[in-house]
C-alpha cells in the first residue's frame, strides 16, 4: 500500500470561502505560523465566484465589488498575509485528537494541527430533499448550480423558468436567469409575502416584469426528457394550476455542509443544524472550531466573514492559553416557535455575549424577545419586524444575568 | 465497439431487452460458441425496471415453495453472490429482520419460518422483541417479535447489469441500443426483427423486456400474460442516517397489508420503500406527494429518528408484475421463441439462474451449445460500495493516476477519473442518468448544487454529445 503523506501545520482550515479565508487571515495577522486552507474546488473564493452582481465587502473590506472580485481579493490578502492555501483538496475525514485526511491529485495526506477551524459553508436543499413529486427529467436546479451552469460553464439552461423561493437568493437566481436569456416567469412562494427587501420585490416587478406568487406551493414537476410543466397549489384555497415552464431552480432553503463536523461527532445545534457553538466557534469538540454559514445558513458574505474573524480571534486567545476548552460547560440557548435558530447556541456566562442573531418561521411586526432561565425570566430585549429567512440581530446585553447552575436559557417571543 | 452495428449474417440468438436479465442471458450464451445480439429500446444498459430497485440479494426465504421462482432465487443468491466478489460489484451481507408489530404479525412468524425451510433456507431464527431491540436499537415502540434472516444482502444493482453486459460484449455480444423493436417477422426460418437501426435477424428469439414483455409477445402472436406496471416509490436517506439501522428491516407480511422496508444500501444510504400501485404506463415513473406521505408514516413508526434525517432522492421503479404470481418463462419451440415474462422484483437476485435456466432450455431445443475455448473474462467492476476502497481513498490508485485524487462530485466523493472511465470503452456512458450509475456523480446530498455543470461539462467532452442534448433542450 502506498504511504499517505504527512502533513503538519499550527491551524487547519477547512473551505476556502469568505469565512475560512478571512479567518486565516486574521489567524496570520495575529501571529499563528502555519495556517493552511484546504479548499475542495479547483478555485479559493467559495460561493461568490459564482455571484456576478454587485454588493459584495461592504461591511468587512468597505467597498462594493462584484462576487467574483470579492472572492479574489480575499484570496489575494489571504495569500498576501502568508496563508497557504491548497485548492483541489477534499478533507475526507477528521478526528478527535485533531488529526485531518485529505485526498487530492498528489495523494492522500495526514494531516496534523493544533486547532481545526471548519468553514464548509452551505448548500440550498435540492428539489429531492423538498420532497417535491413528480418526474425526474433535466431541468431542475438550485441557484448555486445555475450559476456555476452559467457562469462558470456557458451551458444552455432552457428558455421558461419559475424559481422556487422569494428570499434573497432566489432575486439573485432570476438575475443570473436574465444573464442566460431565460424569461422568469415569477418567484413561488408558500408564505403570504417574499422575504428579501422591498426594493428587489419592486425592482423585479417594475423593470423584468417578474411578480412573486405568493401562498403558492410546488406539488410536482412534470416531463419526461425536460422539464414540460410545474403543478402549482394556491395554500389558501387548495386549487392546483399547470404552468408550463422548460426550468425549474429551487433557490434558498439553506442547510450547513455539516457532514465532517457530524460524523467527527460534533453536536449540532437543533435549529440552525449547524455545530453548536459559543460566539468564538467553540463546538463540542475540543480544538474544533466552526465559522461562516457552516454555523447559521445563510448570512451575506461580508457578515459571515466578519464573524469568522472573531472567531480567529478566540481561537488564538485558546491557543495562548493552552486552553482546550471547548462548548461543552456553557449555558445552552433555546428557542420557542415560531422562532426557528438563535446564535450563539452556548455561551460563556463569564464572557458577555455582544449580539445575539435570530430567526422565525412566521412574519411578524415588532415584538418583545423575551429570555427565561428554569422559567423565569432573566431579560427582554425589543426586537424589529421579523422575516422569515432574514436574520435579526439584537444586543446580547439582556443574557448577561444567566445563572450558570439554572440549565438553559430559552428564548421566546412575547 | 460492438454498439450500434446492424449486420447481415444473421445470429444464432437475439435477446430483446438489456435489462438485468437479458444482460444476463447475454453473458451465459457468450461462454458457448454462439453469435448474440442484444436490441435495447433505451439508450443503456439496465435503464428500465433494473434500475430503480430496492438492491436487494435475495434469499428467497418467503417465495412460494415449488414455484419456479423459489428454485431460481435460491440459486441466483448463489450464483450473484459470488459473482458480485469476483467482479467487484459492491455487496454487503448486513442480513435481514423481519418485525412484527402485533399478534397477527408475531403469528406469523412460526409459519414463514416454515415456508423459509420449504424453499430450502434454512438459517432464519425466531426473535424475541428484546433480541430485535438488542440488533436494532433504534426501532419505533411496540415491538413484538422478530424474524432474523441473516443471509439477506445488499447489492449494486447498476454495478450487476453493467458487469454481465460489458462482460457479454467482451466475449463478441453486440449490444444495440436506441433499438425498438417494433415488428416480429419470421422468414426462411428466420426471426426479422425490425428496428429503428434496421433489421436483425436471428435463428432464436429471447424475449427479456421486462415491462413490454407482453408488447413483445403480442409481436410474436402470443398473448400468454398480460404486464401491469406495479410502481414502487422510494425514499433514499442521507448517509448520515445509515448508522440508525444494521440489517435490512423488513415488515411481516399479513393479508392486509405488504408494508415497506428500510435498507442500508451500499453506497451508504439509507432506502426507504416501495410502495406498490398498479398503473397502467410503463412510464409512469413520477412520484406522488401520497405515496412519499405514505413512506414517512411508516418510517416514523418503524425507525422514527430517521424522518428527522434530510432526504436524498425519491425516485419510483416500475415493476413488470403480471396476472400470475410465478415467473412466466416459456419455450416456443416451434417458433425458436423463449418468453422470458413476469421476472418479478426477485429478478435481479434470480438473474444468473434465469439465464442458465433459459440457455438450457435454449440447449434442449436444438441451440448448440459448445463451450468456447477462451472462456470470457469477468470484468473487474469499479467500487462504488462505501465497503470497498473508493478510489479517493486509493493512495496507489491515485499513485498510478492522478485522476483519481480528482474529487468532482463532493457528496458522492465521485473523483475525475472514475468519471472519465465510465464514459470510455465498450458501453460507455452517452447520457447523465448512465454516468450516475456508473460513477454515483452527482447521486448525493446536493443533487447538483456543487458539480452539476461541471458534471454536464466533462460528460460532454468525453462522450461528444452537446450539453443541450445531455439536459433534454434538443430533443
Amino acid at each position: 500500500m502506498t504511504r499517505h503523506n504527512e502533513i503538519d501545520c499550527d491551524v487547519l482550515v477547512v473551505g476556502a470561502g469568505p469565512a475560512g479565508l478571512s479567518a486565516a487571515s486574521e489567524l496570520r495577522a495575529l501571529g499563528v505560523v502555519r495556517v493552511l486552507v484546504l479548499e475542495r474546488e479547483a478555485q479559493a473564493g467559495g460561493v461568490p465566484r459564482h455571484c456576478h452582481h454587485t454588493g459584495f465587502g461592504l461591511r468587512d473590506l468597505h467597498r462594493l465589488l462584484s462576487g467574483p472580485s470579492y472572492a479574489d481579493e480575499l484570496v489575494r490578502r489571504a495569500l498576501a498575509s502568508g496563508v497557504q492555501i491548497l485548492t483541489a483538496t477534499t478533507v475526507t475525514s477528521l478526528e478527535k485528537n485533531g488529526q485531518a485526511h485529505a485526498t487530492n491529485s498528489s495523494g492522500v495526506h495526514d494531516i496534523t494541527s493544533r486547532a481545526v477551524l471548519l468553514a464548509s459553508g452551505a448548500r440550498e436543499r435540492p428539489r429531492s430533499a423538498r420532497l417535491v413529486a413528480g418526474d425526474r427529467p433535466p431541468g431542475v436546479f438550485t441557484t448555486g448550480q445555475l450559476q456555476q451552469w452559467v457562469y462558470g460553464k456557458g451551458l444552455p439552461v432552457g428558455t421558461r423558468a419559475l424559481v422556487i423561493g422569494a428570499e434573497h437568493v432566489s432575486f439573485s437566481a432570476m438575475m443570473t436567469l436574465r444573464h442566460a436569456h431565460v424569461k422568469p416567469v415569477a418567484l413561488v412562494t408558500d408564505l403570504e409575502e417574499h422575504q428579501s427587501v422591498a426594493p428587489f420585490a419592486f425592482a423585479a416587478r417594475r423593470f423584468f416584469g417578474v411578480p412573486v406568487w405568493t401562498s403558492t406551493r410546488v406539488v410536482a414537476i412534470n416531463g419526461q426528457q425536460r422539464v414540460r410543466e410545474v403543478v402549482l397549489e394556491d395554500v389558501r384555497t387548495g386549487a392546483h394550476r399547470v404552468e408550463a415552464v422548460d426550468v425549474v431552480v429551487f433557490s434558498g432553503d439553506w442547510i450547513p455542509d455539516y457532514e465532517l463536523a457530524r460524523r467527527l461527532g460534533v453536536e449540532l445545534d437543533a435549529g440552525t443544524l449547524g455545530p453548536a457553538s459559543d460566539d468564538g466557534g467553540r463546538t463540542s469538540v475540543a480544538s474544533f472550531y466552526a465559522a461562516g454559514n457552516l454555523l447559521h445558513p445563510v448570512e451575506t458574505a461580508d457578515v459571515a466573514a466578519l464573524r469568522a474573524r472573531e472567531v480567529a480571534r478566540a481561537l488564538v486567545k485558546d491557543l495562548a492559553n493552552d486552553s482546550t476548552s471547548s462548548s461543552h460547560d456553557q449555558i445552552a440557548v433555546r428557542v420557542e416557535a415560531p422562532l426557528s435558530w438563535a446564535w450563539p447556541n452556548r455561551f460563556d456566562p463569564l464572557s458577555p455575549v455582544s449580539r445575539v442573531a435570530l430567526r422565525a418561521k412566521t412574519f411578524s411586526g415588532s415584538r418583545l424577545l423575551v429570555a427565561r432561565q428554569d422559567g423565569r425570566e432573566i431579560g427582554r430585549e425589543r426586537v424589529g419586524r421579523i422575516v422569515p429567512n432574514r436574520s435579526l440581530s439584537v444586543a446580547g446585553a439582556f443574557l448577561a444575568v444567566a445563572d450558570p447552575g439554572r440549565g438553559p436559557v430559552t428564548l421566546s417571543l412575547g | 465497439m460492438t454498439q450500434g452495428i446492424v449486420r447481415d449474417t444473421p445470429y444464432d440468438v437475439a435477446v430483446i431487452g438489456a435489462g438485468v436479465v437479458g444482460c444476463a442471458i447475454a453473458r451465459e450464451l457468450a461462454r458457448y460458441e454462439v453469435s448474440v445480439v442484444v436490441l435495447e429500446r433505451s439508450g443503456d444498459v439496465g435503464n428500465g425496471t433494473s434500475k430503480a430497485n430496492t438492491a436487494i440479494l435475495h434469499t428467497g426465504f418467503d417465495c412460494v415453495p415449488g414455484s419456479l421462482e423459489s428454485s431460481l432465487v435460491s440459486r441466483g443468491y448463489h450464483l450473484l453472490g459470488a459473482y458480485a466478489e469476483e467482479a467487484g460489484i459492491a455487496l454487503e451481507r448486513t442480513g435481514g429482520l423481519l418485525v412484527a408489530w402485533d399478534d397477527e404479525q408475531q403469528a406469523a412468524l412460526t409459519s414463514l419460518q416454515e415456508k423459509a425451510e420449504k424453499n430450502g433456507y434454512d438459517a432464519t431464527q425466531i426473535l424475541s422483541a428484546a433480541q430485535v431491540r438488542d440488533r436494532e436499537p433504534n426501532l419505533g415502540e411496540g415491538v413484538r417479535g422478530g424474524l432474523a434472516v441473516p443471509g439477506e444482502s445488499i447489492i449494486c444493482p447498476w454495478s450487476t447489469v453493467l458487469a454481465y453486459a460489458l462482460e457479454a460484449a467482451s466475449a463478441g455480444v453486440s449490444f444495440l441500443l436506441n433499438a425498438q423493436v417494433t415488428g416480429v417477422a419470421r422468414v426462411e426460418g428466420l426471426h426479422v426483427l425490425a428496428t429503428g437501426q434496421g433489421d436483425v435477424r436471428s435463428r432464436w428469439l429471447v424475449n427479456a423486456a421486462g415491462l413490454f414483455s407482453s408488447d413483445v409477445d403480442g409481436l410474436c402472436d402470443h398473448d400468454d400474460f398480460t404486464v401491469t406496471p406495479r410502481r414502487g416509490e422510494l425514499v433514499v436517506f442521507d448517509k448520515l442516517a445509515r448508522d440508525l439501522i444494521t440489517s435490512i428491516i423488513l415488515p411481516v407480511p399479513t393479508q392486509r397489508t405488504k408494508g415497506v422496508l428500510i435498507a442500508p444500501t451500499v453506497y451508504g444510504n439509507v432506502l426507504l420503500g416501495p410502495t406498490a400501485d398498479d398503473v397502467d404506463d410503463p412510464f409512469a415513473t413520477a412520484t406522488t406527494e401520497q405515496g412519499i406521505t405514505r413512506l414517512f408514516e411508516a418510517a416514523r413508526k418503524v425507525v422514527p429518528k430517521l424522518v428527522d434525517e434530510e432526504v436524498t432522492a425519491t425516485y419510483a421503479g416500475l415493476r413488470a408484475a403480471t396476472q400470475f404470481q410465478d415467473y412466466q418463462i416459456r419455450v416456443h419451440a416451434g417458433e425458436a421463441y423463449v418468453c422470458v415474462g413476469g421476472i418479478r422484483s426477485t429478478g435481479l437476485t434470480a438473474s444468473m439462474a434465469i439465464a442458465e435456466y433459459v440457455t438450457g432450455l435454449l440447449g434442449d431445443e436444438g441451440l448448440e451449445l459448445t463451450a468456447r475455448m477462451l472462456v470470457p473474462e469477468t470484468p473487474d467492476m469499479a467500487p462504488l460500495g462505501e465497503q470497498q476502497l473508493r478510489r479517493y481513498l486509493d493512495a496507489a490508485a491515485i499513485g498510478r493516476d492522478p485522476a483519481y485524487g480528482q474529487v468532482v462530485c463532493h457528496c458522492e466523493r465521485v473523483t475525475q477519473g472514475e468519471i472519465r472511465d465510465a464514459c470510455t470503452g465498450v458501453l460507455g456512458a452517452n447520457d447523465l442518468g448512465a454516468l450516475r450509475r456508473r460513477t454515483r456523480a452527482m447521486n448525493g446530498r446536493c443533487q447538483g448544487f456543487y458539480c452539476g455543470a461541471e458534471v454536464v461539462a466533462l460528460l460532454s467532452e468525453l462522450s461528444g454529445r452537446s450539453p443541450a442534448a445531455l439536459t433534454g433542450l434538443d430533443s
